[in-house]
């Protein structure tokens, strides 16, 4: 394994019962980067993260974090590793029962043994990071779904993880909270010297702040570049993804009979 | 004679299938269920050694039952009064009223009513909690946490639930008395010291109710394994989530039910 990379993915294959997903993937991402994971809804970006977070197995193939094969790890092990992990849930996830600050403090609370003025201090550090050391009386209820996801970013970094994986940072948020988010994910990847993973099919947000673009399709990566690279792609999937049209590799149209068979036209109708 | 083609389409065929696929799909259910509470059993160490996240969960399933109970319980021993009084004086019995009320409810009434309502008060929502937690992705971001949402969550719940139980039968069994006391003695004019002597007399420490107490004991047991278990299994859905909950209040009422039955039947000292 080469040494600056922190997530190796080797000829992963994956499918949910007998619907296959994953086809023999192979991404790495280095340390101190940004990677975004691109492609269309429901071709495996997730399941790549829950198999970088050790949630699922890979059928065939290998998924390395710092050196360690995630797949072969038994509960303790998984937990060690994960505790160098920060994730990202699409809707932030965070626990609706107590409020913004005891969930920033949750995994201080559960994993140190830090008295309560430090964690204090850690809390509003780390709120203060993410603009929201005002909020950290709220109930996550009172949250926009912007502040609720930056909330959830502050959680993901409590412990200063090496690798933190967003799971559709920016779907669902205006144009300022999208700025926002995609600004915090470059400064605290620079600044905390940790490792991103997002998985995204925002284009234009993503093309500003990452290193390294993957774009998956049909289980398999289809092509990858830098950001510059992937908006000079000739490649019709590529194209037609940063493009945004409507009809191309990926169809408009979901498999079906003929039209006119359907509308029964040129038969005599009873 | 069918032709193959026939028999791959006979609604027959379809019909075994589906018998087939429903019976693997129940029975993978109570497997699954099973490992869930032995799981909960082996992960119960955090709910003991952070006493605190049980208490709170406490709060939640015994505090906030009370009303609910406390009320239940005093109308149906005031019932019970009146019942009982109409057919013991039938016998000129109506002396033995405290007798009757007290072991109606010590012995049946109070472990089994406070469970079925303890069922629909606080098993829904602990499942309605707990698939809402899973739906919301709250549970797997506990587990991306490093942290064992089965210890985290599940545990203290379910000690929770197994210390409540008990206490709130107590508590239901001791408002009924109560409410025969006023029906009978209060309001019809019933012997008070023929009420309450009788009554000392003819309940038994460890066969009435120690009997009631384990009764609820294995209630609260079986209510809360089956109030977690359909929350953790929910379909991550809002038809998911209210389907389970349903569930939870049919399965666990009918479960209370059925143990009564059980639990009674090796209790039982008639025959001696």
């Amino acid at each position: 394994m080469h040494n600056d990379n922190l997530v190796e993915i080797e000829d992963v294959e994956f499918g949910y019962g007998d619907r296959p997903v994953l086809k023999g993937v192979n991404l790495t991402a280095r340390r101190g980067q940004v990677i975004a994971i691109m492609g269309s809804s429901g071709c495996g970006k997730t399941t790549l993260l829950r198999l970088i977070g050790g949630q699922l197995k890979p059928g065939q193939g290998r998924v390395r974090v710092a050196g360690q094969s995630v797949g072969e790890l038994g509960q303790a092990g998984l937990y060690r590793l994960r505790r160098k992990m920060g994730m990202l849930f699409q809707f932030g996830a965070l626990f609706t029962d107590i409020s913004v600050f005891d969930n920033v403090a949750f995994q201080l609370r559960e994993h140190t043994d830090l008295p309560e003025d430090a964690i204090r201090d850690l809390v509003l550090m780390k709120l203060h990071a993410v603009g929201l050391r005002g909020a950290a009386q709220l109930m996550p209820a009172e949250l926009s779904g912007g502040m609720a996801r930056r909330v959830a970013l502050a959680r993901a970094i409590a412990l200063d993880p090496m690798l933190v994986m967003y799971d559709e940072p920016f779907a669902g948020l205006d144009p300022i909270s999208l700025g926002v988010t995609g600004n915090l994910i470059r400064r605290l990847t620079d600044t905390l010297g940790l490792t991103s993973l997002v998985v995204t099919h925002d284009v234009q947000e993503s093309l500003k702040i990452v290193d390294y673009i993957y774009f998956v399709s049909e289980g398999v990566i289809v092509a990858e570049g830098t950001a510059a690279e992937i908006r000079a792609s000739d490649l019709p999937y590529v194209h037609q993804f940063v493009h945004g049209e409507a009809d191309g590799p990926v169809p408009f149209h979901y498999p079906a009979p003929p039209y006119a068979d359907d509308l029964r036209l040129g038969k005599q109708r009873v | 004679m069918p032709t193959t083609c026939d028999w791959e389409n006979s609604v027959f065929k379809r019909s075994i299938e589906n018998l087939g696929n429903r019976t693997l799909q129940a029975v993978w259910r109570i497997g699954f269920a099973a490992r869930f509470f032995v799981a909960v059993l082996l992960h119960s160490g955090t709910a003991f050694r952070r006493f605190g996240l049980t208490i709170r969960e406490m709060y939640f399933t015994g505090v906030l039952s009370l009303i609910i109970i406390l009320v239940s319980g005093l109308f149906v021993g005031m019932v019970l009064g009146l019942q009982g009084y109409e057919t013991l004086q039938t016998y000129g019995a109506e002396d033995a009223l405290g007798i009757l009320v007290a072991l109606s409810l010590v012995r049946e009434l109070g472990p089994v009513v406070a469970a079925l309502l303890f069922a629909s008060r606080a098993g829904s929502a602990i499942t309605a909690e707990i698939g809402l937690m899973k739906a919301t992705e709250q549970l797997s971001a506990m587990e991306m946490m490093a942290v064992d949402p089965i210890a985290r969550v599940v545990a203290p719940r379910f000690w929770a639930g197994v210390i409540s139980m008990p206490l709130l039968a107590a508590l239901f069994s001791a408002m009924g008395i109560f409410g025969g006391y006023l029906v009978g003695v209060q309001l019809i004019g019933v012997d008070e010291g023929a009420f309450w002597s009788q009554m000392k007399s003819a309940v038994d420490f460890e066969q009435d109710i120690l009997n009631g107490v384990i009764k609820s004991v294995v209630f609260g047991v079986a209510i809360t394994t089956i109030a977690l278990f359909e929350g953790y299994d929910a379909p991550p859905t809002a038809e998911g989530v209210s389907g389970a909950t349903t569930r939870t209040v049919v399965t666990s009422s009918l479960a209370v039910l059925a143990l009564d039955f059980i639990l009674t039947a090796f209790m039982f000292r008639g025959l001696n």
